[in-house]
């Protein structure tokens, strides 16, 4: 069946920040200009924000700059920080408070805002609508189109109604074409079509090993006493141990609400770390607990960042468009702040393919205009500046590492004549389960702790049950014949969903895809020792549906 | 034929309804809202009337504030023709609703009425029968299949105990049972379609109705979580609890 086509001048792929921003910023110029522009953007959830999910305190710098006005107009940024404090956590009782001058300087928050970045995102979504653009959500991008000259020609969505069998169901509906001059992947921390494209035109060739991180966060409704609006609290330490390191958040926001989470960094070794129990027993630790016992939970989440940072960033643009935000990596590891750069990311975009659609381009071309424009923002100084951030503390560990990031960044302002590197891959770091020993996590308590399914079940995730599944393994011999003996099959333990079990029948042992349960993090794609599982997109509207995450 | 849709903007049937903290209501802060999926099933009925030629109109009503309109989008994406929204601030009791829609079908004649048997919010089950009773049309409730013959329609219900048809004569109500049929999804050119297709807006004051209510919400409290289970090590075991735990044997 030949799939319909429509044309668009721009496509974007994934409404999140970045794309959004860029969504906005082409609009704005065609309006000012009184040129037609056809702006076009598709999201794999079932509405804005159901997807996205973040800390988050953010910078505005880039919504400055997008939305001057956007107090007046509205836009949810109601908590400005009002305190930051940083703890080390010794042991599950013991803890030190950093003192503010210890700090690295990229860590403090004043002027900064805590937010619900989904609900960042509703909004910038009805500004992107107003300013004209088309935006739909419950449509997922499934594949990338080519030009015959090896150009991007756009992208179609998913087909809907395919069964787990891969027969069309009653309800079929092909997927669309959606051509364009330019696309724009803004899907977030390894889009699948992203990371296609990254491979298929070697963007990432001159770069270093790009690194994760996957973060799991809880929505908590706290007792009013308990609460303190403006507060942020980070820190790092127990119970993470073993080679695995992270860095977990507590922030007050409105409505006697705080969100609480913790990122693990997915180069740990150990193969028997379980980021879920990690983060589930953190919570147990007094600087937390403080906060959040007599609570109750609203909502959990976790996704993937991408967090290699300025050393990591593949090239941004191909022919026929352009990789922006957590797609490519543009967080700031040092501030550990990826949305006022991945919106920026996403305006330079927006900036460069208007100009060139204005001198009469076509499209199909690998826009120089975005590298140098992005080369000359404080984006790119940003990136910078922040470069050994990252791989310091992988290098020297928290305290050294500490130690000279404190340096690099509060005495040379990230400009220390020394560029860092860490170029292993996340998922090559895991030894073998007969070098490590089996962690034993806490029992969750059903107060401040608890099980994956219950957990799940918060996230709100519905997947249309029968579809064909969307998590695609290269050789499905190799959990259990590879993965299981070598690494005691991390899967089990990586995914924060429970979506991969190792079932034991009698003597048979199979291995279980719960697709379902998926939350989208990408864990799995980025961690697998064998690199084996592939996600793609499944049916459009499938996923989470988290509230204010 | 023109056929009149129902639809309501409800909590989205995948959401974990919470409720809030001091009890006076459903928290609806930051929660993701849906056209309800019984008027879902009534707008498909409706469309698939008009794709086999019987109607050749369908048009949807909402009732609520401007959030609704999102929902009679939907509608049109699927393939309705035009909207009607009646503005409210609060969401009306069922007979505040049956009597602003009697007002409608006075102005509209439509041949068919298709609404959902019920909204998944409230669960109430009574606005079809009370807009039935109003306008004094003939009622096929909780339907599974829908025939139109002539002047008549036949309306399989579901019923206690298996399946009852009704034969009505036209203009008649019918209310959605989950088989009826399978919605279809709305496709991308009929999403951006939807949007330029027209919407009028009125007040209950246009329609002459004044909305009463007639009920109060006193509390809402969420239902009595359930303990964890246990493992009994033998059937004696069990019974013994049955028996003198439970007290239900």
């Amino acid at each position: 069946m030949v799939r319909e086509s429509m044309e668009f001048d721009v496509v974007i792929v994934g409404a999140g920040p970045s794309g959004l921003s860029a969504a906005c910023r082409l609009m704005q110029q065609a309006n000012e200009t009184e040129q037609e522009l056809t702006v076009c953007v598709v999201e794999k959830g079932s509405e804005i924000g159901a997807h996205i999910l973040s800390g988050a305190v953010i910078e505005t710098r880039a919504l400055d700059e997008l939305f001057p006005d956007w107090k007046g107009m509205g836009a949810p940024l109601n908590t400005p920080v009002t305190e930051d404090q940083i703890f080390m956590l010794r042991n599950e009782e013991a803890s030190i408070k950093v003192s503010n001058i210890l700090v690295p300087k990229t860590m403090h928050n004043h002027g900064n805002y805590i937010v619900s970045l989904g609900n960042l995102c509703r909004w910038l979504g009805e500004q992107a609508e107003q300013l004209g653009v088309e935006i739909f959500p419950g449509f997922a991008a499934a594949e990338v189109l080519y030009n015959d000259d090896g150009s991007v020609k756009g992208i179609a969505t998913g087909d809907m109604g395919i069964s787990e069998a891969g027969e069309q169901k009653d309800s079929y509906i092909p997927g669309m074409e959606l051509h364009a001059k330019y696309t724009i992947l803004s899907e977030g921390c390894r889009g699948h079509l992203g990371k296609e494209l990254i491979e298929n035109f070697d963007l990432a060739a001159e770069a270093d090993a790009q690194h994760y991180g996957v973060g799991i966060k809880e929505l908590w409704d706290i007792a009013p006493e308990n609460h303190k609006p403006g507060l942020v609290l980070h820190g790092s330490g127990w119970p993470l141990s073993d080679g695995a390191s992270g860095g977990f958040f507590l922030y007050h926001t409105d409505d006697n609400q705080v969100v609480v989470g913790l990122i693990v960094d997915l180069n740990y070794s150990n193969p028997y770390t379980s980021p879920f129990d990690e983060f589930q027993s953190m919570k147990h630790h007094p600087v937390l607990k403080q906060y959040l016992e007599g609570g109750k939970r609203v909502s959990y989440g976790a996704r993937a960042i991408t967090k290699g940072g300025f050393n990591s960033l593949p090239r941004m643009t191909f022919p026929g468009g352009i990789v922006t935000g957590c797609n490519a990596g543009t967080l700031n590891f040092s501030k550990i702040k990826g949305t006022h750069t991945a919106m920026k990311s996403g305006t330079l975009a927006a900036e460069a393919i208007f100009e060139a659609l204005q001198n009469g381009c076509e499209g199909g071309q690998e826009l120089q205009s975005f590298t140098d424009k992005f080369e000359s923002s404080w984006l790119y100084d940003e990136l910078f500046r922040s470069r050994n951030f990252g791989p310091a503390l992988h290098k020297f560990g928290p305290i050294l590492g500490g130690g000279f990031n404190f340096i690099d960044q509060n005495l040379f302002c990230g400009k220390i004549p020394v560029t860092l590197h860490d170029d292993k891959e996340d998922y090559e770091q895991m030894l073998p389960a007969s070098e490590c020993k089996p962690i034993d996590y806490l029992k969750p308590d059903g107060e401040l702790s608890f099980d994956k399914l219950s957990s799940v079940f918060l996230s709100n995730t519905n997947h249309e049950e029968d579809q064909p599944i969307h998590l695609k393994l290269k050789d499905e011999t190799i959990p259990l014949n590879r993965n299981l003996p070598q690494y005691a099959e991390p899967a089990q333990r990586y995914c924060p969903a429970g979506v991969y079990e190792v079932i034991e029948e009698g003597q048979e042992k199979r291995f279980q895809i719960n697709s379902q349960n998926c939350l989208h993090c990408k864990t799995c794609d980025i961690k697998d020792p064998a690199q084996n599982i592939r996600w793609v997109v499944p049916e459009g509207m499938g996923g989470p549906n988290y509230p204010n995450m | 034929m023109k056929v009149l849709v129902t639809v309501k903007r409800v909590i989205d049937y995948n959401v974990k309804v919470r409720v809030k903290s001091d009890n006076t209501d459903v928290d609806l802060a930051n929660v993701k809202m849906a056209l309800n999926p019984f008027c879902e099933i009534a707008v498909e009925e409706a469309v698939r009337l008009k794709e086999a030629g019987t109607a050749d109109e369908v048009v949807v009503v909402s009732i609520g504030p401007k959030a609704c309109q999102e929902q009679i989008r939907t509608a049109l994406a699927l393939g309705a023709d035009r909207g009607i929204q009646i503005e409210t601030e609060e969401a009306p009791e069922s007979l505040g609703v049956a009597k602003l829609l009697a007002k409608v079908i006075e102005e509209e004649q439509p041949g068919l009425v298709i609404m959902g048997k019920q909204a998944i919010d409230s669960d109430n089950n009574q606005t079809g029968q009370m807009l039935a009773a109003l306008t004094d049309m003939p009622q096929g409730t909780f339907a599974s299949e829908v025939k139109i013959d002539g002047d008549n329609v036949n309306v399989t219900r579901e019923v206690d105990g298996g399946l009852q048809t009704v034969a009505l004569n036209m203009p008649a109500i019918v209310t959605t049972d989950l088989r009826l049929n399978e919605p279809r999804y709305a496709s991308l050119p009929n999403i951006m379609k939807a949007k330029r297709k027209p919407l009028d807006v009125k007040s209950p004051a246009d329609l002459g109705v004044e909305l009463k209510a007639h009920t109060k919400l006193l509390k809402v409290t969420p239902p009595a979580e359930r303990q964890a289970g246990i493992k009994v090590a033998s059937v004696d075991e069990l019974v013994e609890k049955l028996k003198n735990e439970a007290k239900v044997i």
